[in-house]
């Protein structure tokens, strides 16, 4: 079976699924390529944010009723270094609040440190069931430039001891490194493979804008393979994922058939998604959601209105119809635009342009089944040169 | 009115930069034109342009009113001319209007091409050439040399040179002296029938059309009414008058005299320059002799990078020819860069202020195609249409190459006078340029060599080349010769096979392999990567003759991208279909505007 068949098999299982994404965002320390919503602090009210992100998930669930959740994913910032407890309770609230469907999706973010890897236990415990390890290199010196706190012994330690402890186990590695030569990445991808877990999340490196990488990037001092280099890197890593059994079923996702992540399919899929925690990003039918980014104003938001959201709008039919797309691409399974022309009202012939479509299907880089349109394997790495010619919203 | 002999009608000739404005603001100045407050420096030069650029693009006069040595007072008309060849015909009519002209040399550069040129013009004239030579406070000098350099490169005594600095101030006292001694009053009979020269014209906002006139016979006065000879058009004069420079009311402008009238005139063309004004009841015989209808020369598309600012286009474009006749306009269309207006100049540097003003004055941002000449074509007899001939103004319009009999092409004769240490280079420039050489000959560390050119090698950046390997030391001058056959083809650009009707162009069989090369290799840089190769051609007719290929996009992809990323990326995503949208599509392939402004742009190699 390949991946499209599951994930319909899947799909068909919760009609109307409905995803919890809950933000830590505290870090011990930045890291230079990091852009992510993620703050460092001297002390954390650990009672403070328990009633916090409580009082926000409860405003969340009441607008939500009657949607038992599919997934829940615990993101950040670092979200290993949330007492087990607090992960306990926040379950709790929402199984109280939301219920949970069957076999749900319990995914922590994890830094592979042996003080973490010391708590995979009691994470366990409270009800994660699914790891996604921020592993990041299997090379000592590359774990240094990226800022990373572990070394590569202490990393495959933690993988082992997650690998007990959680039924399924994630890692994610960056790559297209600067000075990474395609045969050592090679090498390290081998590597990774071989730990056999179901799922590994590989990306390029990318310098974001606002990051310690970047300052270093305008002034010259740091490159990244670019071009034909990383076109070598992404395929070899497609070729080698796709012969270990864990082909790609995302840009930068791969996994053994079933073994996908759940909770980000929903995203992709364009499916409803709620949002807590400082900076979240929630989808809820129509509307799209926004919690305030900075910790301390995030707290007194929800000191102030019993919830964290800074700014709310119902997104228009072109704009939901266009997101379901760029999102939907992205994966190895396409979009169906006979659901998104449901969704969002707009025709289907009016959601792709017909004439761009013909020639990105003649260069191979588009396949058009039905209302299905798929971004063929030649066609991913080109991916957002084809959304602006695709897209006709 | 002045008697005769107390007038002196002049024009002052120079080199860019010797310092025509300088010494003229001295002369006004000096003979209490203006005071010390309202002198701004160059106070001829009104336009932006011109100053910014220290050339004179519309003729102007002045009427200074000087009390010489001998206790009488003279009236002086300084003529202050355009200066550059692509107002050839401009600057002739308004040394038809003077008896004489100051030629100002730096006293360190020394004699140029272009002095060369007008001075040759206005001895043609029969003027009384009156040297000055300015700057003589400078470090670097050297009166002596430039008097020898005057007396064997123009052939005119220079012994009693005036030496000035107009700068400082010095000389302009011996300078007003010389013009009184030297120069001759007009002739003209006051009882004669009216015979008065349109030398120039402008369009003022309160005046309506401003024409400046010399009086050759009889007097012209408010409520006159006149004929224009050429035009066939009648008008009544309600203003007659002269600049101080400030502009002063006179009762009447008798024989000799150079002021201006208006006569209630909405539009520039209808005042052909050269033209003979009479009155209407007892005209004059004959016209004055030397009219010319100017016709424009150089040729090139005017594009808004914005196409909602066409209609802005059209108005600024008709607006600025309400003030310059010499220029025209058609509309145009072009798959590339849209609508547009086909646009007819004198010249190149005609071309440059066009399109500075209108960037500047109109704020208009532009897209100009490469400029290209006017050909002759002859074409054959074809089942559906007789033999015929056809002047093409854009490459656009080449006709079926099968029916072309013939193609001539618009020659010049250029001069350029270069230090000796870039002759080398500059005969190298003109041989690539088909160019014939038809005189050379050195004075002193000098050398002065003569050219004819077709003017199609010249209006593809000749001038720009030339400034760069002389270092701006080499000057140049141009005059028309006439048409002559030539091996000329239209070669297009294929961009993905199709042809790209923007960067289309009439070359020289000769020139067209390496002409093709370079805009391939020029476009290989400045399109985008595709997700398909690209192949760029060159062709005449169905012959490739040169070819790039653009290798195709290996990778575009965002890495990362989950639910808090979806804003960001919807937003990227709408950015690039706006990017998309500035681009034009060519068999597929998306050409953004500046890849075509820069493909285009003049003065690249």
């Amino acid at each position: 079976m390949n991946h499209a068949a599951i994930l319909d098999e899947q799909r068909s299982d919760s009609v109307n699924p409905l995803a919890l994404y809950v933000h830590w965002p505290f870090c011990v320390s930045k890291c230079p390529y990091c852009d992510f919503n993620s703050h460092v602090r001297d002390a954390v009210d650990i009672d403070a944010w328990r009633d916090a992100i409580i009082a926000d998930l409860v405003h969340e669930a009441a607008l939500t009723p009657g949607r038992p959740l599919s997934s829940i994913f615990f993101g950040g910032g670092t979200p290993s270094l949330m007492p087990p407890a607090l992960v306990a309770d926040i379950l709790a609230a929402a199984d109280r609040h939301w219920g949970f469907a069957a076999g749900i999706e319990i995914t922590l973010e994890a830094n592979p440190s042996s003080v973490e890897a010391a708590r995979f236990g009691d994470l366990a415990a409270a009800g994660i069931n699914r790891v996604s390890l921020g592993l990041q290199a299997l090379d000592d010196g590359a774990l240094a430039f990226l800022g990373r706190a572990h070394d590569v012994g202490e990393g495959l330690a933690a993988l082992d001891v997650a690998q007990d402890a959680f039924d399924r186990v994630s890692f994610d590695l960056i790559y297209a490194r600067p000075d990474q030569k395609l045969a050592d990445w090679e090498t390290e991808l081998a590597r990774a493979l071989a730990f056999g877990t179901g799922h590994l999340s590989l990306y390029q490196l990318t310098i974001e804008p606002g990051t310690r990488f970047s300052t270093l990037a305008a002034k010259g001092e740091l490159t990244i393979p670019g071009g034909d280099e990383a076109a070598d890197l992404f395929e070899t890593t497609r070729a080698m994922t796709t012969a270990a059994g864990l082909p790609a079923y995302e840009i930068s996702n791969h996994a053994r058939i079933g073994e996908e992540s759940r909770h980000n399919l929903t995203y992709w899929r364009y499916g409803d998604y709620v949002g807590i925690g400082p900076g979240a990003h929630g989808r809820r039918g129509k509307a799209a959601s926004e919690r305030h980014k900075k910790p301390e104003n995030y707290l007194a938001a929800v000191a102030r209105n019993a919830h964290g959201i800074k700014a709310e709008a119902d997104l228009d039919p072109a704009t939901r119809a266009t997101e379901a797309l760029l999102m939907g691409l992205r994966l190895a399974e396409g979009v169906d635009l006979a659901a998104i022309a449901a969704d969002s009202g707009i025709a289907q012939g009016n959601l792709i342009d017909a004439r761009a479509a013909d020639q990105l299907a003649a260069l191979g880089l588009l396949t058009r089944d039905g209302t299905r349109v798929t971004v063929t394997e030649a066609g991913m790495i080109l991916l957002d040169a084809i959304l602006p010619r695709l897209v006709a919203i | 009115m002045t008697d005769l002999s107390h007038i002196r009608n002049f024009s002052i000739i120079a080199h860019i930069d010797h310092g025509k404005s300088t010494l003229a603001d001295r002369l006004i100045q000096q003979t209490g034109g203006l005071t010390e407050r309202e002198m701004t420096s160059q106070v001829l030069d009104n336009m932006e342009i011109e100053q910014e650029r220290g050339i004179t693009i519309k003729a102007q006069t002045v009427r200074l009113n000087y009390v010489a040595n001998n206790g009488e007072t003279y009236e002086l008309n300084l003529m202050d001319t355009p200066g550059h060849v692509d107002f050839a015909y401009e600057v002739s009519r308004s040394l038809a209007a003077c008896e004489g002209a100051l030629l100002v040399v730096d006293a360190a550069q020394g004699v140029e091409a272009q002095t060369l040129a007008n001075v040759y013009q206005s001895i043609e004239h029969d003027h009384e050439i009156v040297p000055v030579i300015n700057k003589i406070d400078l470090p670097a000098a050297d009166p002596e040399r430039v008097r020898t350099e005057i007396e064997d490169i123009i052939g005119i005594d220079a012994s009693e040179a005036v030496l000035t600095s107009a700068k400082s101030g010095i000389g302009i006292a011996e300078t007003l002296e010389a013009i009184v001694a030297k120069i001759p009053p007009p002739k003209g009979d006051r009882d004669a029938p009216l015979k008065a020269m349109l030398v120039d014209s402008w369009y003022d906002p309160y005046l309506g059309v401003v024409i400046l006139v010399r009086v050759i016979d009889g007097v012209l006065k408010k409520g006159l009414r006149v004929k224009f000879m050429q035009a066939g058009t009648e008008h009544l004069i309600d203003r007659v008058g002269c600049f101080r420079p400030k502009i002063e009311q006179l009762p009447e402008l008798g024989p000799g005299e150079i002021g201006f009238i208006t006569a209630q005139i909405k539009e520039v063309a209808q005042t052909a320059v050269g033209d003979t004004i009479t009155t209407v009841v007892r005209p004059a015989a004959k016209a004055l002799p030397g009219f010319k209808q100017v016709q424009p020369v150089v040729f090139c598309g005017m594009f808004p990078v914005d196409a909602a600012d066409f209609e802005k286009l059209r108005e600024s474009i008709s607006r600025l020819r309400l003030n310059d006749a010499s220029f025209s306009f058609e509309m145009e269309t072009s798959a590339a860069l849209g609508f547009g207006f086909r646009c007819g100049f004198l010249g190149l540097l005609h071309l440059e202020i066009i399109q500075e003003r209108l960037t500047r004055e109109y704020d208009l941002d532009l897209i100009t195609t490469a400029p290209s000449v006017v050909y002759r074509i002859q074409l054959n007899k074809s089942r559906t249409d007789d033999a015929r001939e056809i002047m093409l103004h854009n490459p656009a319009d080449y006709p079926d190459p099968s029916r072309i009999a013939s193609i001539e092409e618009p020659w010049i004769k250029a001069v350029i006078y270069t230090p000796d240490e870039y002759l080398g280079s500059i005969l190298k420039l003109c041989q690539d340029r088909r160019g014939v050489q038809k005189d050379l000959t050195y004075v002193g560390g000098r050398a002065q060599v003569t050219y004819e050119l077709p003017l199609n090698e010249v209006v593809f950046d000749f001038y720009d080349r030339l400034k760069s390997i002389s270092r701006g030391y080499a000057s140049f001058d141009y005059e028309q010769i006439g048409l002559r056959e030539g091996d000329l083809v239209k070669m297009n650009i294929l961009v993905n096979a199709e042809p790209v009707d923007a960067l289309s162009m009439i070359v020289h069989r000769g020139v067209a392999e390496a002409r093709g090369r370079h805009m391939c290799e020029r476009l290989k840089d400045l399109i985008p990567r595709h997700l398909f190769k690209v192949p760029i051609q060159a062709a005449i007719g169905g012959k490739v003759i040169a070819r790039e290929t653009i290798a195709a996009m290996r990778k575009d992809v965002t890495a990362k991208c989950y639910g808090g990323d979806i804003s960001r990326k919807k937003k990227l995503l709408d950015k690039q279909k706006k990017g998309k949208a500035r681009m034009r599509e060519y068999g597929s392939v998306s050409i953004p505007q500046e890849a075509f402004i820069a493909a285009l742009r003049m003065g690249e190699e």
